[in-house]
């Protein structure tokens, strides 16, 4: 598990910390996409509130059984509550601030 | 690719590739010739509540119980609490498999509205999950339950198409032999999501439908590529020791037969068919209500109990108890056997359970009671269960069922119309005995006629005979032949009285006659004495006069000699000429 991204500790502000883990299979295209993928979108939306831990199931099969985790790449939005799942390379990053609740369907935060 | 050219008889040849992976299920593996496809996936598909679960879960416990094969089970529907629970009733212990390292059960939990797909993805997780089980325990099996709810859960189908086949690729290339269970789709399709056209070696349909208000279930092999299996709908049942399966093929007639007679408990019957009725072989009693089928079906019972043999009655009709009291009521005491532990009885509404509940009953009676002769009684009742054609399989199956355990099989059967000599059940051609009791009204009352209708490999007696309830058990008498036909009851009675009568009259008669001749007798023999004595009487007389005669004639010599010497004396020659007298 190799926790690599940038950890802005902002605890003051009202906007909650989201604690993201992003389960690969192996350093595929796909992996990359998703990986830089996310890097932008929380850069950009998230600023300095958001943690990010890969996983890979390759290194760690049992996590796979443990976590739920069957399609890959897939995104657990851990924190905040409710834990929400993406799956996919990311590219569609609408789908993924609707699928983190960084923007409703309509558009509004 | 280039085409692999083999020399003329050495090419590969399919049937060899194909070899096959027990399931254990009873009946199936005999339906399919030995199992499902090694090495590859099977497809079940059927309607919810099915059995498509239990039959994967069938094959992956009696894989590694039986077969030595552990097994993995992905499932989405279910999670592991609930699998263990709901087959634990079915004596599986799905958790003692686990503990054993021959089973793992991974419950995979899809909520499909907690996910959002965006952009590409592979079901690489599944992949990893499904190896790491399958290292875990050396899996050889597989059963993947239901994989379709991946194609609804993950927004993309294309994507899950394409990883599904991918799946079973996998599968295949590590020699699993899998189970995939779908969910049937709309009206023509195996499945909702067509998932068919990708488990393309075989396919097998669930099916569990009303009919007249009784749940019937049943299995379909579609498709086999590469081997021989019966293309019927095949009833089944969920039983207390797993499925069930009911097919015809293993009523290939192959039964040991027996030469020893065994007696059906009455004499005089035993006689009509040549020393009783064949070891294993199946006897048909069929007639009107109350013309003593049950009685006749429970001396065979009892004689096979006085043998020390052990016997199975099982009554549709009537509880236990009642069986052994009426049958007390005609002598017959059956009580007893119970008590030796020789007989069971087992008494059941046959309306109670469907037909394919009703042989697993009887299947499990057989095996657990191990009987020499078994009872039906009567199978008749069978008709409130199912159509016609299917009560007719039910039979024969349990005809089978007897037959290939070497068990006398005696079945009985009400037949409504007493005219129509065909039995309810349309079963007389697969017995090896049938015995046709009917109600004959005369003279204001009924009397019993017992037909012996045939009995295969026994030169048996085309008579009828009376057929007797007394207090010592059933008994056969010979019927008489009076003027209007059989005469049977009061009317033989009567016949007899009247048949003592006349011979009476001519035995009387006959001493009379008798007497007489004795009389004249005695009357020639006096007259021969009196004859005798008369002419005894003349015989002495005539020697009376010879004597006389003879006396006369010496003394007419004396006198003619006395004369002669006179005459020569001087004195006058006379000639006194005699003669006889």
């Amino acid at each position: 598990m190799d926790a690599n991204g940038p950890a802005h500790d902002d605890e003051s502000g009202p906007s909650p910390i989201y604690e993201l883990r992003l389960y690969l299979a192996g350093h595929s295209p796909k992996s990359v996409r998703a990986v830089e993928n996310l890097r932008r979108a929380c850069e950009e939306h998230l600023p300095g509130r958001y943690r990010i831990e890969l996983v890979d199931l390759l290194e760690n099969p049992q996590l796979a059984r443990g976590d739920e985790i069957i399609a890959v790449p897939t995104l657990v939005r851990k924190l905040p509550q409710p834990v929400r799942r993406i799956i996919g390379d990311l590219s569609d990053t609408e789908k993924l601030l609707i699928g983190l609740q960084l923007r409703s369907a309509s558009g509004q935060q | 690719m280039a085409a692999t050219i083999h020399p003329p008889g050495t090419a590969p040849s399919i049937r060899s590739a194909l070899t096959k992976a027990p399931t254990g299920i009873r009946g199936f593996d005999e339906l399919t010739g030995g199992g499902l496809p090694r090495g590859r996936a099977t497809l079940v598909t059927g309607g919810p509540g099915a059995g498509k679960t239990l039959f994967g879960l069938e094959f992956l416990v009696r894989g590694a119980l039986e077969f030595d094969e552990p097994g993995v089970l992905l499932a989405f529907e279910e999670s592991t609490a609930d699998l263990t629970e709901n087959v634990a009733s079915l004596g599986f212990d799905l958790a003692g498999l686990e503990a054993d390292g021959r089973l793992v059960i991974d419950a995979v939990r899809i909520d499909a509205s907690e996910i959002v797909a965006t952009g590409d993805f592979d079901l690489d997780g599944l992949f990893i999950r499904l190896a790491s089980a399958v290292q875990s325990v050396d899996a050889h099996r597989v059963v993947l339950d239901t994989i379709e709810v991946l194609f609804g859960a993950l927004g993309d189908e294309a994507i899950v198409r394409n990883e599904f086949s991918r799946l079973l690729r996998w599968l295949k290339d590590h020699g699993l032999t899998t189970v995939i269970t779908g969910e049937r789709g709309r009206e023509g399709q195996l499945t909702r999501y067509g998932i068919e056209e990708y488990a393309s070696d075989c396919v097998i349909v669930l099916d569990h439908r009303m009919h007249d208000e009784i749940a019937t279930r049943r299995l379909r092999v579609v498709k086999y590529r590469g081997s021989v299996h019966g293309t019927n709908e095949y009833p089944f049942l969920i039983t207390d020791r797993g499925l069930r399966i009911w097919p015809i093929t293993s009523t290939a007639l192959t039964y040991a037969v027996s030469t020893e007679r065994v007696s059906s408990g009455v004499p005089q019957l035993d006689q009509m068919l040549g020393g009783g009725v064949y070891r294993g072989s199946t006897v048909l009693v069929t007639g009107t209500a109350g013309t003593g089928k049950t009685t006749l079906a429970a001396s065979a019972v009892d004689a096979a109990c006085t043998r020390g043999e052990s016997a199975l009655f099982v009554s549709f009709e009537e509880s236990p108890d009642q069986i052994i009291r009426n049958l007390r009521s005609v002598g017959i005491d059956l009580g007893r056997w119970v008590d030796a532990g020789l007989l069971r009885l087992w008494g059941e509404r046959a309306t109670a359970f469907g037909l394919e509940a009703h042989l697993s009953r009887i299947e499990r009676l057989l095996e657990e009671t191990e009987p020499t002769v078994a009872v039906l009684d009567a199978v008749g009742s069978l008709s409130n269960v199912g159509a016609e054609a299917e009560v007719t399989s039910a039979v024969v199956r349990e005809v089978d069922m007897m037959k290939s355990r070497g068990i006398t099989g005696i079945l009985t059967s009400l037949s409504h119309d007493a005219q129509r000599e065909s039995s309810t059940v349309a079963v007389s051609s697969v017995v090896d005995t049938w015995l046709l009791l009917r109600n004959v009204e005369s003279d204001g009352e009924r009397n019993r006629l017992l037909f012996v209708m045939k009995s295969r490999g026994t030169a048996h007696s085309n008579q009828v005979r009376e057929f007797l309830l007394t207090h010592h058990g059933a008994e056969l008498l010979d019927v008489t032949v009076g003027a209007r036909g059989v005469l049977t009851g009061s009317a033989r009675l009567a016949q007899a009285a009247e048949e003592r009568a006349a011979a009476a009259d001519r035995s009387a008669e006959l001493e009379r006659r008798r007497m007489a001749l004795a009389r004249r007798t005695a009357e020639v023999e006096a007259e021969v004495a009196a004859l005798r004595a008369q002419l005894a009487t003349e015989s002495a007389e005539l020697d009376r006069l010879v004597a006389e005669e003879s006396r006369g004639t010496a003394a007419r010599t004396a006198d003619r000699e006395r004369l002669a010497r006179r005459r020569e004396s001087g004195s006058a020659n006379g000639s006194p000429g005699s003669r006889d007298g």
